[in-house]
């Protein structure tokens, strides 16, 4: 059977490259994509805790659905403030939002 | 080597490789596309982990309604249909390296860790995991204060995201 | 009232009128005159009471009108001050309620009262006389002094000084009265303060006889801390004299009587102006004449005669110190003679004069002949007074002359003057006679009698006080007499004096006044072995003025200094006639010598010896040297030395450390941090995220391995 280990190392690795692509992307909306990535990861974390551990107990399950709507939401806030800063700025790179310079 | 290996090993594969090119492509359109693809494999995996439902919900929910939002957003916010230029900025190999450290970092905890190679438990016959689940939702000693709470989250998010992208005439 | 009581009151009116006129009156010369003559008057009407129940009580020196009251409580016991009559006081009493009277009178005539005030007349200066038209004629006429009301109040001020001094029974009193004749006698000789030359009288008047108020305020002490008391008749009682006798001191082996004598003495020395303290008296002629009259004839300067035959008892315990009484008083008598035969000034010839005369009196009390030195007091204040005033009027005449004439003559040089006897008859009659009592003209003026008195005293034992004083007597005799030929004889010699002019009767009332006493004074002390009328008046005066030493012995009559004094008298007379009856000017006159016209240059040599020491003590020594040099240097020094810390400490320690490390450093240092910390702060989430992931992967590191150490 697959062990566990394989679940945690996958989401791992996910997680890292969701952590790559939050760090080193331009645009605001990549940044975005790159924390889906990273919220899957731990996703898949907790459901195969959930498998792993105890199934009767659903709280892993539950977790990964009060995740989903966490990611919803923050989704949909984060794309609403980056149209809202492309409407006033005409611009999405994450480089150029930089009015909190010193 | 059985069959339930391989298809992880293939999935966990596509995972992957579709994760590195969201990150890496320059058209963001195609990095959406690439991450549906990474949202899809996640069900997959979702499905093997006997957790149907929520294979179900990923597709329905993250797929059917986030990346579609990011796909409108793309849209929303491009002078034009082709991104030219470097998509990762200046300090890219530093943050593949804090990337890699954290890969690192987590691997070596967890192999400090004894449950790592334990092996999936046996599903009793009869288990309904989506009933318990809907049970674990809304029975008082279990979670359905998250459940509340996490409702009242979208309804902020929806007000939110609603006021922030309002335009005025 | 009792006579205590009114001895305690005669000094009173005097004072009373002195602050009335000063506060009141001063505005109004008429008023003020009156205040002044009704004091005075009222003193003299006191002073004359109490003599004549003076005269009724026998034994009068053994049971004197005395009263006393305590004063100051010195630990158990009190200092009492108070009033004594005894003999002496009350011929004190006569004769200076008589000449302070006299004086006063002649002041409203002397200050020209009546007289318009002068066109150029400024207060402080003496008066230079008005031009008044009368039927359509233009003259100068004199003007009234325009201080007249200040003159007397200050005069009133003095005659209480002089009253206060007479009357009292202690040295305490005594010394007050006499203090306040010498604060007087500086008001007076500088009353017309406006002119330097008597500004600085006034000054070397006080000065010098303030040296000798020193000396006497340590006698005083001595006295005191000797005694336990200052009142007259308990330092005189035979037990405490003894005592003083025999205690020795350690100054030139004086007994302590003697010290005390001698001290008390110095003091009479500066008031009386015997030499070496007397070259303030000539000097004192910047005053008006009632005041060198007063002060400088009559009252003042017998004050130190009188005070020494006060402490005759004192005294005359010492034989050392009677010698030094005696040595001082004739040479001085000699002295003061060789200058006056050549003085050209009417009132200087005068002071000098007086010098001379008190020289006798102090001669004759260092012989121990006390009631010839007392009853010589008595008569020299009246012809002494009576010579100033009829001076006096001398110059007031000579000055109508001036204002006639317009032209600028000194009218008080007697070679400016001459044949005034026909021009102020009244005034050189009575000048004549006071010039005969002061020459001792045998017999009818007063003058002989105390002068005989004293050399008959002095003959015999004390040979070489006789030869002084009978050489004295001829040169006084001789520069009278010279006196008045320059003055009253011949012809006028000036404009000036040509038309001089007789004065008021406020003058010549008192000159005829005191020249009567002049006259009769001296019978009362006609000496009962005097040939031919000897014993016919009993010699009132050596009984009632010798009773204080209790039995005296009346003088040996001897023929020789009776002839003695004829002689000198009478050919001192004759031959100042005679010299210079055909005198016109100073070249004529022989005795010009410079060394006598120059007072032996006595005043030249204090003032190299001992006034230009003094001031270049105080102006270099003490001023520039110490004071601004040391003190004031030092005090720079510390200044400097205090700013060149405070700068250093600011500028090694304050700047660059407190200000410049601390201060300022540490600012210069945050910010530098600041400066170079804020690029961190880009505003671009991605670095922060990716700064912050960094350090937390290597903190979670270090606290893993620690943990696993641990």
């Amino acid at each position: 059977m697959i062990p566990l280990s394989w679940f945690l190392i996958l989401s791992a690795g996910l997680f890292s490259i969701g952590l790559f692509g939050v760090l080193s992307r331009k645009n605001a909306i990549a940044i975005l994509l790159g924390v889906e990535l990273m919220l899957n990861a731990v996703n898949i974390n907790l459901v195969s805790f959930w498998r792993y551990g105890n199934i009767a107990d659903m709280a892993g399950q539950v977790f990964a659905i009060i995740v989903f709507a966490v990611a919803a939401a923050e989704v949909a806030v984060g794309l609403a403030l980056v149209i809202s800063v492309y409407r006033q700025r005409r611009t999405v790179i994450a480089d150029d939002l930089d009015m909190m310079k010193w | 080597m059985n069959g339930t290996q391989l298809v992880f090993l293939g999935v966990g594969a596509v995972i992957l490789i579709s994760a590195l090119l969201v990150v890496t492509t320059r058209n963001l359109i195609h990095a959406a596309l690439w991450l549906i693809v990474t949202l899809f494999g996640v069900a997959i995996l979702y499905a093997l982990l006997n957790a149907g439902f929520l294979a179900v919900v990923q597709v329905v929910i993250y797929i059917g309604a986030i990346a579609i939002l990011f796909i409108f957003a793309v849209m929303l916010t491009r002078k034009e249909l082709r991104d030219r230029g470097p998509q990762l900025n200046p300090a890219w190999w530093l943050s593949a390296i804090v990337a890699a450290l954290t890969f690192g970092g987590l691997v070596w905890m967890l192999q400090g860790w004894s449950g790592l190679t334990r092996s999936a438990g046996e599903i009793p016959p009869g288990f309904d995991a989506v009933g318990a689940l809907g049970n674990a939702l809304i029975a008082p000693n279990a979670f359905v204060l998250p459940f509340e709470v996490a409702s009242v989250l979208l309804l902020a998010a929806l007000i939110g995201a609603v006021y922030v992208a309002f335009t005025r005439k | 009232m009792t006579t205590e009581t009114l001895i305690w009151l005669i000094p009173l009116p005097p004072l009373l009128a002195f602050f009335l006129i000063i506060l009141l009156t001063n505005r109004n010369k008429t008023l003020s005159h009156t205040i002044a003559l009704g004091a005075v008057l009222a003193a003299w009407v006191g002073a004359m009471v109490v003599f004549v129940r003076a005269l009724g009580i026998q034994e009068l020196a053994n049971e004197p009108f005395a009263s006393a009251v305590k004063w100051i409580p010195t630990a158990d016991t009190w200092l009492k001050v108070g009033v004594l009559v005894d003999p002496l006081a009350a011929i004190g009493l006569f004769f200076v309620a008589w000449t302070v009277l006299m004086i006063f009178v002649y002041s409203v005539g002397y200050h020209n009262f009546g007289q318009p005030p002068g066109d150029h007349d400024v207060p402080g200066l003496p008066p230079h006389g008005a031009m008044i038209e009368c039927g359509g004629h233009k003259h100068m006429v004199p003007s009234v002094e325009p201080m007249y009301s200040r003159f007397f109040a200050f005069i009133s001020l003095f005659a209480f000084g002089m009253f206060t001094l007479v009357i009292s029974d202690n040295l305490l009193t005594l010394f007050v009265g006499w203090e306040i004749m010498g604060l007087c006698s500086y008001l007076l000789i500088g009353f017309w303060y406006a002119k330097p030359s008597a500004r600085d009288a006034g000054v070397k008047a006080f000065m010098t006889t303030r040296v000798g108020d020193v000396f006497m305020l340590l006698g005083i002490a001595f006295v005191y801390s000797a005694t336990g008391t200052l009142s007259f008749h308990e330092i005189f009682e035979p037990q405490v004299l003894h005592t003083l006798a025999s205690v020795p001191t350690p100054i030139l082996g004086l007994s302590a009587a003697g010290l005390i004598g001698l001290l008390l003495f110095i003091g009479t020395i500066g008031k009386s102006a015997q030499f070496p303290l007397h070259v303030w008296l000539p000097d004192a002629m910047e005053g008006p004449t009632p005041v060198s009259a007063m002060i400088h004839a009559a009252t003042m300067v017998s004050a130190g005669v009188f005070m020494v035959v006060r402490i005759f008892p004192l005294l005359s315990l010492d034989p050392r110190t009677m010698a030094v009484v005696g040595f001082v008083g004739a040479f001085t008598a000699l002295f003061a003679a060789t200058i006056a035969v050549a003085q050209n000034d009417i009132k200087r010839v005068l002071a000098y004069s007086t010098i001379s005369q008190l020289g006798y009196m102090i001669a004759a009390l260092g012989a121990g002949a006390y009631v010839a030195a007392a009853f010589h007091l008595v008569t020299h204040a009246f012809f002494k007074a009576l010579l100033f005033l009829g001076s006096g009027s001398v110059i007031h005449g000579m000055e109508h002359g001036v204002l006639h004439t317009g032209k600028h003559t000194d009218a008080q040089d007697m070679f400016n003057m001459g044949g005034l006897r026909r021009k102020m008859p009244i005034t050189y009659w009575t000048f004549l006679i006071g010039g005969l009592a002061l020459s001792g003209f045998p017999l009818v003026t007063a003058g002989f009698w105390s002068k005989d008195e004293i050399l008959a005293s002095t003959f015999g034992g004390h040979m070489a006080v006789f030869v002084t004083l009978a050489i004295a007597a001829f040169l006084t005799a001789f520069y009278t007499m010279r006196q008045i030929t320059l003055t009253f004889l011949g012809d006028p010699r000036t404009d000036a004096a040509a038309h001089a002019q007789e004065s008021v009767w406020t003058m010549t009332l008192p000159l005829v006044v005191l020249s009567v006493f002049a006259v009769g004074i001296g019978w009362v002390g006609i000496p009962a072995h005097f040939p031919g009328i000897g014993g016919i008046v009993p010699n009132w005066f050596h009984h009632f003025a010798g009773s204080m030493l209790g039995e005296l012995h009346e003088v040996e009559f001897n023929w020789i200094p009776l002839a003695t004094s004829l002689v000198v008298a009478l050919g001192g007379l004759l031959v100042g006639w005679l010299a210079y009856r055909n005198v016109k000017s100073p070249a004529q006159d022989a005795l010009q010598i410079p060394i006598l016209k120059h007072k032996w240059y006595i005043d030249e040599i204090y003032s190299a010896l001992l006034i230009k020491p003094s001031i270049w003590i105080a102006e270099t020594l003490v001023y520039q040297i110490m004071d601004k040099g040391l003190i004031d240097g030092f005090l720079h020094l510390f200044g400097k030395g205090t700013a060149a810390i405070g700068s250093g400490l600011r500028n090694i320690i304050d700047k660059p450390v407190i200000n410049g490390f601390f201060g300022d450093g540490t600012a210069n240092a945050v910010q530098g941090v600041g400066r170079n910390l804020r690029p961190m702060q880009t505003g671009r989430i991605q670095q922060y995220m990716v700064v912050s992931l960094l350090i937390m992967l290597v903190l979670a590191g270090l606290a893993y391995f620690m943990l696993m150490k641990v």
